[in-house]
């Protein structure tokens, strides 16, 4: 019977764990619908933009208060959860506190101690935040994107935290084997006289309580980063690393767009040849992208590593002067029908069947596409290091090559271009006469 | 004055049998449009003054292809890019040199895949290392003390991280130098990227370029300066429809170099 808890946590954890992995599994198997680029160059330099910019932060404190914050939560939340492993050991063996009896007196006073002012410190960044969202009403929480869900779970993912450190705290104060050692409990011993009326038998039945519901709670918190936009705390490693090194106005080279115009300007070439035997795919390559297979599979991870802060949107100047465009609903709207088709997927034994919708059209609008300048300064906005305007650019390029679809000015413009050589319909002739002018 | 411009082309230098140092690259807005033909031709005059023995195409020279490329048509990009890179490698153009941060970032950046290799300099990193060599000297600058704001172009700042030069080769005009609020990376756009400057806006409150000119006006300019065609556009055109034109010059940092000494 005494083995009765160990057996449930046991099953608790593995449960947790198991959704989790499953869950996991289902991601990379939906960012791998993308197409395949080649991203193993230049390794050192990626290394050190996940070093900088993901585990650095460089990119958060641009704005230094929901920079400083951030930093605040991050610390936080990754070195309290060193205390997890202690529960987790604890949990698995029935012992208590196991780290007391491992480590040396001090330094896991010191321990505990650093892990309590943190939580105080998550708590009081978390409450700002909250404000910051919900009564401040900063602009960029306000979007028209940000209605329904979005804004739910920016703040669920907020109580979540605030629930767990008020956990964490209170299983320390109650917990008086710990309180007797008095080492570490540098804010717990605060809270304790808050209980003090209590018998020894009742402070026992609430610091199990809150162990067992902080523990739990971090496992919830675990499987529910999936359905969330707070995948970024995973993400934001592998996203950085895999970002982009070319300079910023470097755009991709359509590759097979190269070899057909190579083959146009070879004198050589005779376009009536038979292809080569089995060089010739059944379809020809689709150009840009109208749905999220057509994207890369970095795009894809950019969808999924977003966590809708909206410092992209904040930045872009059509965004700024009231056009629909907002890079963040680009990639909302990536990750929303991506998740559509991994479920579609589920649904028909691991196929994906037609269901009549794509990105383009049942998402994202023409209108939002035509409206960016291509400045950039949505990428240079992203503290994870997302790239709207690649996705931008690659669904242009579909309504362009494959649908003929681009605004009627801009078929002008290119129709001088391929005439002229030059986007107004001045002859190419006329180039230099401005020397003599 | 405009007599005075040696234009030397690529063809002619070769039929010559001289080769010139760098190709300077007009671009379609500085070979067509009225007003961008006057920052190409100060940067002609900086180039007489400083005898670099440069080269244009002339009418050899076609569309980068860079504004087809960001509309969506890789297709006439590559056509455009391969037929220019044809003509370049023909030549043996090395460097080339051009007022056009468009065109400069698709040389640079996008003609290596397709087989064209160049060094390439936007104007104000050239004339900055005229400066550095002490080719070109201003003194008692035209432009004392005036208070100078530099609007900079999404594809040399923000696309190519080139924010230094245009700043170091404006402070050699002994001018009141003040930044906008959005300066450097966090820069605002003009409006005219990304083809936009070929069509008209999407339904919005407001001009992107109505809003980067109020961004310029805050710092209560005499003078607005750019270091691109496009940018020149959009900024003259915001000024105008804040009625203040009379008060407020928009110029390239091309066109200040050559004013500063009445070249």
């Amino acid at each position: 019977m005494e083995y009765i808890p160990n057996i449930i946590f046991a099953i608790i954890l593995f449960a947790g764990i198991g959704y989790f992995a499953n869950n996991v599994k289902k991601l990379v198997r939906n960012i791998k619908l993308g197409k395949d680029v080649d991203v193993s160059d230049n390794k050192p330099q990626r290394w050190k933009n996940m070093a900088y910019i993901a585990l650095g932060q460089s990119k958060m404190v641009k704005r230094p208060i929901a920079g400083f914050l951030h930093v605040i939560v991050y610390v936080g939340f990754v070195i309290i959860n060193i205390e997890v492993l202690e529960i987790i050991i604890d949990g698995l063996f029935g012992t208590h506190r196991i780290g007391h009896s491992v480590l040396p007196e001090a330094l896991y006073g010191f321990l505990i101690g650093s892990f309590e002012i943190l939580a105080v410190l998550v708590l009081v960044a978390v409450i700002i935040f909250w404000t910051r969202r919900n009564v401040i009403k900063l602009k960029r929480f306000m979007k028209s994107e940000m209605k329904g869900w979005p804004k739910s779970d920016g703040n669920i993912i907020l109580y979540f935290e605030v629930v767990l450190m008020c956990l964490f705290l209170i299983m320390n104060a109650t917990d008086t084997v710990f309180q007797d050692y008095n080492s570490g409990n540098v804010i717990s011993q605060f809270i304790a006289p808050l209980f003090s009326g209590l018998s020894e038998a009742a402070l026992h039945t609430i610091e199990r309580a809150a162990w067992w519901i902080h523990i739990v709670g971090i496992l919830v918190f675990l499987n529910y980063l999936y359905f969330s936009k707070h995948l970024h705390i995973l993400l934001a490693f592998p996203n950085t690393y895999y970002g982009k090194l070319t300079p910023k106005g470097q755009f991709k080279n359509n590759a097979t767009v190269t070899k057909e115009v190579k083959l146009m300007m070879d004198p050589n070439a005779d376009p009536f040849a038979a292809p080569a035997e089995g060089t010739e795919a059944a379809m020809p390559e689709k150009f840009g992208a109208s749905d999220v297979q057509d994207l890369s599979w970095v795009n894809l991870l950019n969808a999924y590593t977003c966590t809708e802060c909206g410092r992209c949107t904040s930045e872009c100047p059509a965004n700024l002067t009231g056009k629909k465009l907002s890079p963040r609903k680009i990639m909302m709207d990536t990750r929303d029908r991506l998740e559509e088709v991994g479920k579609n997927i589920d649904a028909n034994k691991g196929t994906f069947v037609d269901d009549g919708k794509q990105l383009l059209g049942d998402y994202i609008t023409t209108e939002e596409l035509w409206a960016c300048t291509s400045c950039n300064a949505c990428v240079e906005a992203c503290p994870v290091s997302i790239d709207p305007l690649n996705i931008i650019m690659e669904m242009r390029q579909y309504l362009v090559m494959e649908q003929s679809a681009a605004p009627m000015e801009l078929n002008n413009m290119m129709t001088n271009i391929e005439n002229n050589g030059a986007p107004w319909p001045y002859n190419q002739m006329d180039r230099l006469n401005w020397k003599d002018e | 004055m405009s007599e005075q411009l040696i234009v030397p082309t690529m063809a002619e230098m070769m039929s010559q049998g001289k080769t010139p140092d760098i190709l300077f690259w007009v671009g379609s807005a500085g070979s067509y449009d009225d007003r961008a033909k006057k920052i190409t031709k100060a940067f002609v005059k900086i180039l007489n003054k400083a005898k670099v023995n440069f080269a244009v195409l002339g009418t050899e020279e076609s569309s980068t292809g860079d504004i087809a490329k960001r509309a969506g048509n890789e297709f006439l990009f590559q056509m455009q890019a391969m037929m220019n890179i044809e003509l370049l490698n023909s030549y043996n153009v090395k460097r080339i040199v051009t007022c056009d941060p468009h065109s400069f970032n698709c040389l640079k950046n996008e003609y290596p895949e397709l087989g064209g290799n160049y060094e390439v300099l936007h104007h104000t990193q050239f004339i900055k290392q005229l400066i550095d060599n002490k080719v070109i000297q201003i003194e008692n600058s035209n432009f004392n003390g005036k208070r100078i704001t530099f609007h900079d172009p999404c594809y040399l700042g923000r696309a190519n991280s080139e924010y230094l030069a245009p700043r170091d080769v404006l402070s050699i005009l002994n001018a009141n130098l003040i930044e906008m609020k959005r300066n450097k990376s966090t820069a605002l756009c003009c409006g005219a990227g990304g083809a936009q400057m070929f069509k008209e806006p999407e339904k919005g409150d407001k001009d992107i370029n109505e809003l980067r000119t109020e961004d310029a006006l805050e710092t209560n300019p005499d003078i607005i300066a750019t270091g691109c065609p496009y940018c020149m556009t959009m900024m003259s055109d915001g000024v105008k429809v804040k009625e203040k034109e009379n008060e407020i010059k928009v110029m390239d940092i091309a066109e200040l170099i050559a004013n500063a000494q009445n070249l």
